[in-house]
């Protein structure tokens, strides 16, 4: 491939961004100086564009660095990795967090997701805008979905670009804390919230899940081994990998990423495929507005993850391991990256782990701002360097995966059940819960109740005493309607909370348990306004390949502005609109590629026909 | 890897077996690992298809050509999907006719679909009203500059479109926007699939997605060499020659006086069949017949664009002195 680039140069900040990442350039034909020698010899390009899967995080590097990706910037980075230069750039502008034209230094993202709308970012924004202007890139200030820190809702994400550059979560936040992230920094502002914010049990007896949440030092090895760490994976080295497999079947482990697919029945296909290497992705991108429980895990126990995707890579015989961690967590990547490099000190991780024979490396892939990659698929694309575009299925991943590869996709939290499994044996397991929903569950619960938070239950407990366990909704309102499963999930009605939270319990009571989403909304909050909240997500978010969700996703936001900002003045071109809500939902249903564009109806359709919520209107 | 030993017999292909499958409850076969679309082609259906093309792997995105298929639970897009013994296929129950319906309309709301060959039959066909999600938004001068994740806020009154102005920045081919689906087509021709050139790629996310080159620099910066190839596949007239662009422009295209021959191109020893269209005996575009064997539809630039001189006549050229 003949790589033609534009003329523009990187500055002395951004070449070093990049060398520190993947090394200084040991030719003019990679980017560096050209020397007298490099006439004479020539490279077919193959073993850098063998490293195309480092685009996202040679960007990363750059965007962290000054802030956004220059021209100059672009072509040094497809120079280095032989990436043809429009190609980088397809890649960049897919990423919502980062900018393709010059911004400042300090940027503040605040979002104005559901949770954070039911706990008043609209008041936050409105202030924002009348001291900054509107938001953009430029202005310092942007909207942002679900940051996954809605128990501090409303949330912001504080950026200051440099080397290093420093991220900060602020929450509840104001206008005034915002402001002053962007005049004096984040890092003056705030330190980071403790990890047990988020978990309200932490330190509970009893807890399998969150049992080290709050009890152990997240960055410390030792004392997650004093804390039975590790020990889930001497128990499965024990064992062939088969029967770890086995074990994980008869334990009726269900993925927690939204799919509720049986954990083991990925593992086996895969392993039964002959081509190698094979290889493990763990979905950490957390996402879907509402879901923050893969979080508190990340930053209250890391060496847990890293425990279970080495049993999991045993059982499946995968050399190597990716964690998909979505970009706006940057303590998780802190602590992540700890734990990958104690445990490999300590034979945890990579050569000959534990004496076994068996070897296993992980490496963090980071995301840049987009749900979409969340998906199964897309996650393979993102990882090797695309644009993170879901793929079509047939093949399914465990026939061809990442890199053509056979890969099993699992939830950070399907996983951290695995190192369970092991230690207390998959029929102590399957004891808990129900007969079909097995084991404890994580619930992210936010929205208008006393103490968000995410909680472990057993399974089978109902939505009222979730609420409960979280205080229930504030003193004096009344609750409107809980949100089940986020934004792809679906609205159900105050008087419906026996509904038992478990995958057959939601599915008989024809809604979905999702990702583990309770959103509570009391009857301060203007219910149409949050669903065109939701539809915004979904138009924000499509990845723009297929028409009926790159088009319907537009359409449905449309017809639901329009319908909020009509309310009951005109019931006729209402019904009409509902009927157009309808037309374009079944179809994106019906005829969408992937999840997103499947899925992006269903909150808005639930919210009609099960709450009511433009009832009045119809 | 397997080595090649020059005296082993000429390996003839097994022979493919047939599939049977039903479409819309007539029995057809095809051979195995055909797709759905030429089962259904076979069975004599005419199924509408716009991202799908004869020389490109399906990219299945525009999802005009969904049909039912037995124990799926969402519809299934016939250009890709293949054919499986025993499958059955529906091609016009309530639910394709929706999809197919609904497809046109978001596309006929948001494209200029003006030029794109008989896709005004399939809104007959299927009743489209693209105009009920109301009158277009109007033209957009920001197309080109990407912040994902973050888009004004509708008022509702309109209905976004693609709108934007015209890409003439070269003298042998226009592209305008404002008639692209987003098919990928042009996209994969100029890379991996046939022109390796990757002069052209999607860029930014969702609705504001747009074909682009790196920071939308001008084709004569960018890496393009003008094969051409991608408005060879391009199914909607967002490519076009620049002859052809002038000419709708002027009024003075009608393909009903245009006549086409197929030759073989002069300018090296390659081989490649050009097609010429000619109106009032001037070359006006050239194309490339996809089922020839040596370029599949691709010809370089001067295959593509070096007609000039053909038509350098005597008169002509005093006019131009
Ligand atoms: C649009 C979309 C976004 C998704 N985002 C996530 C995510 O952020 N995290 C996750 O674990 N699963 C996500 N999923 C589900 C994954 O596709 C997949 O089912 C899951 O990671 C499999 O893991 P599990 O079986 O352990 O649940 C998403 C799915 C779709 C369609
Ligand atoms: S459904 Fe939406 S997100 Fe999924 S592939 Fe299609 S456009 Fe992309
Ligand atoms: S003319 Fe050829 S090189 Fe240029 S964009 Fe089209 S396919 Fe690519
Ligand atoms: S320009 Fe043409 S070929 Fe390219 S994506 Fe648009 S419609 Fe398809
Ligand atoms: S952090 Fe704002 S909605 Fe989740
Ligand atoms: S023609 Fe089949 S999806 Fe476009």
């Amino acid at each position: 491939m003949d790589l033609k680039f534009t003329d523009a140069e990187p500055s002395a900040d951004e070449r070093e961004a990049v060398d520190r990442l993947i090394g200084v350039a040991d030719s003019g034909w990679y980017g560096g100086e050209r020397a007298a020698e490099d006439h004479r010899r020539s490279f077919g390009g193959q073993s850098a564009r063998s490293r195309r899967d480092l685009v996202l995080e040679a960007l990363h590097a750059v965007n962290d660095r000054v802030g956004w990706i220059s021209p100059g910037a672009l072509n040094y980075v497809g120079r280095r990795l032989s990436i043809p230069p429009a190609d980088v750039y397809s890649v960049a502008t897919f990423y919502a967090l980062f900018s393709t034209h010059p911004r400042p230094r300090r940027i503040v993202h605040v979002c104005t997701d559901i949770a954070c709308e039911a706990k008043g970012s609209k008041q936050v924004c409105a202030d924002l805008e009348e001291r900054l202007g509107p938001p953009s890139a430029v202005a310092g200030w942007k909207h942002s979905p679900c940051l996954g820190i809605c128990e501090r809702s409303p949330a912001a994400l504080a950026v200051e670009a440099g080397d290093p550059a420093i991220e900060r979560t602020l929450g509840p936040t104001t206008s005034h804390e915002v402001l002053q992230a962007l005049e004096i920094g984040p890092a003056a502002v705030t330190s980071e919230a403790a990890a047990t914010m988020a978990v309200p049990q932490a330190g509970q007896d009893g807890l399998l899940l969150l049992q080290r949440v709050g009890a152990v030092d997240p960055e410390s090895l030792t004392d997650f081994v004093a804390a039975e760490g590790y020990s889930g994976l001497r128990r499965a080295l024990e064992l062939q990998p088969a029967k770890v497999v086995e074990e994980v079947k008869a334990a009726k482990l269900l993925g927690r990423g939204g799919a509720a697919f049986p954990a083991a029945v990925k593992w086996e296909s895969t392993a039964a495929q002959e081509a190698t290497p094979r290889y493990l992705v763990c979905n950490a991108d957390e996402s879907e507005p509402g879901t923050f429980k893969d979080r508190a895990i990340l930053e209250g126990d890391p060496f847990s993850l890293i425990e279970a995707m080495v049993i999991a890579g045993y059982a499946i015989g995968a050399e190597r391991g990716y964690i998909y961690l979505r970009g706006e967590y940057p303590r998780s990547l802190r602590l992540l990256r700890n734990a990958i490099e104690q445990s490999r000190a300590h034979g945890y991780l990579g050569e000959d782990i534990l004496g076994s024979g068996y070897s296993f490396e992980i490496e963090i892939r980071r995301g840049a701002g987009a749900y979409i990659c969340g998906e199964e698929t897309a996650i393979f694309n993102s990882i090797e360097g695309y644009r993170g575009e879901p793929r079509s299925k047939p093949p399914f991943p465990f026939e061809a995966g990442l890199f053509g590869k056979p890969t099993v996709v699992n939830n950070v939290e399907t996983l951290v059940n695995v190192p369970l499994i092991m230690r207390i044996g998959s029929t102590a397991y399957a004891e808990l819960g129900t007969g079909d929903s097995t084991g404890p569950k994580l619930f992210c619960v936010s929205g208008n109740v006393a103490r968000p938070g995410v909680y472990e239950v057993p399974f089978g407990v109902t939505l009222g005493e979730v609420l409960e366990l979280a205080g229930g909704v504030s003193q004096g309102n009344s609750l409107q309607a809980v949100l089940l499963g986020g934004a792809a999930g679906g609205f159900v009605r105050p008087d419906e909370l026996d509904i038992p939270l478990t995958f057959e319990g939601t599915r008989s009571r024809s809604t979905t348990l999702g990702s583990g989403v309770v959103l509570a909304f009391d009857d301060t909050v203007d219910l149409p306004s949050i669903l065109v909240r939701i539809a915004r997500f979904f138009r924000d978010e499509s990845c723009g390949q297929c028409v009926p969700c790159r088009v319907g996703t537009v359409r449905q936001e449309e017809a639901l502005v329009r319908i909020s900002t009509r309310r009951d003045d005109d019931p006729t071109a209402t019904a009409s609109d509902i009927l157009l809500l309808r037309d374009v939902g079944l179809a994106m249903k019906d005829s969408s590629i992937c999840g997103l564009g499947q899925a992006a109806w269903n909150a808005v359709e639930s919210a009609i026909d099960r709450v009511g919520v433009l009832e009045e209107s119809t | 890897m397997t080595t090649t030993d020059n005296r082993a017999p000429v390996h003839m292909g097994m022979p493919t077996r047939l599939v049977t499958v039903s479409v819309d409850e007539r029995e057809v076969s095809v051979p195995e690992g055909s797709t759905i679309l030429a089962a259904c082609d076979a069975a004599g259906e005419d199924t509408p298809t716009l991202c799908y093309g004869d020389t490109l792997t399906p990219k299945n995105a525009c999802r005009v050509c969904m049909v039912e298929v037995e124990g799926s639970r969402v519809l299934v897009p016939s250009c890709s999907r293949r054919v499986q013994e025993g499958m059955e296929v529906k091609t016009d129950t309530e639910r394709v006719r929706h999809s197919r319906r609904l497809v046109l309309e978001m596309l006929g709301s948001s494209v200029d679909l003006s030029t794109t060959p008989r896709v005004a039959d399939w809104m007959v066909r299927y009743a489209a009203d693209p105009e009920r999600f109301g009158p277009p938004a109007g033209e957009q001068f920001d197309r080109d500059v990407h912040e994902p994740g973050e888009h004004h806020l509708p008022d509702g009154s309109t209905a976004a479109t693609m709108e934007q102005p015209v890409k003439v920045d070269n003298d042998l081919y226009v592209r305008d926007y404002s008639k692209c689906i987003l098919c990928y087509k042009c996209v994969d021709a100029c890379g991996e699939q046939w022109q390796n050139t990757f002069a052209i790629q999607v860029a930014g996310r969702g609705f504001d997605s747009q074909i682009s080159t790196e920071f939308s620099v001008e084709l004569p910066d960018s890496a393009c060499v003008y094969c051409g190839n991608c408005v060879e596949v391009c199914p909607t007239g967002a490519l076009s020659f620049k002859s052809e662009f002038d000419m709708r422009d002027a009024g003075t295209w009608d393909e009903e006086r245009q006549t086409e021959t197929t030759t073989v191109c002069t300018f090296c020893g390659v081989g490649c069949n050009l097609t010429l269209h000619v109106q009032d005996n001037e070359i006006v575009k050239v194309s490339s017949p996809h089922d020839h064997s040596v370029g599949h539809g691709n010809l370089c630039i001067k295959g593509r664009f070096g007609f000039q001189h053909v038509q350098s006549r005597e008169d002509r050229k005093r006019r131009n002195d």
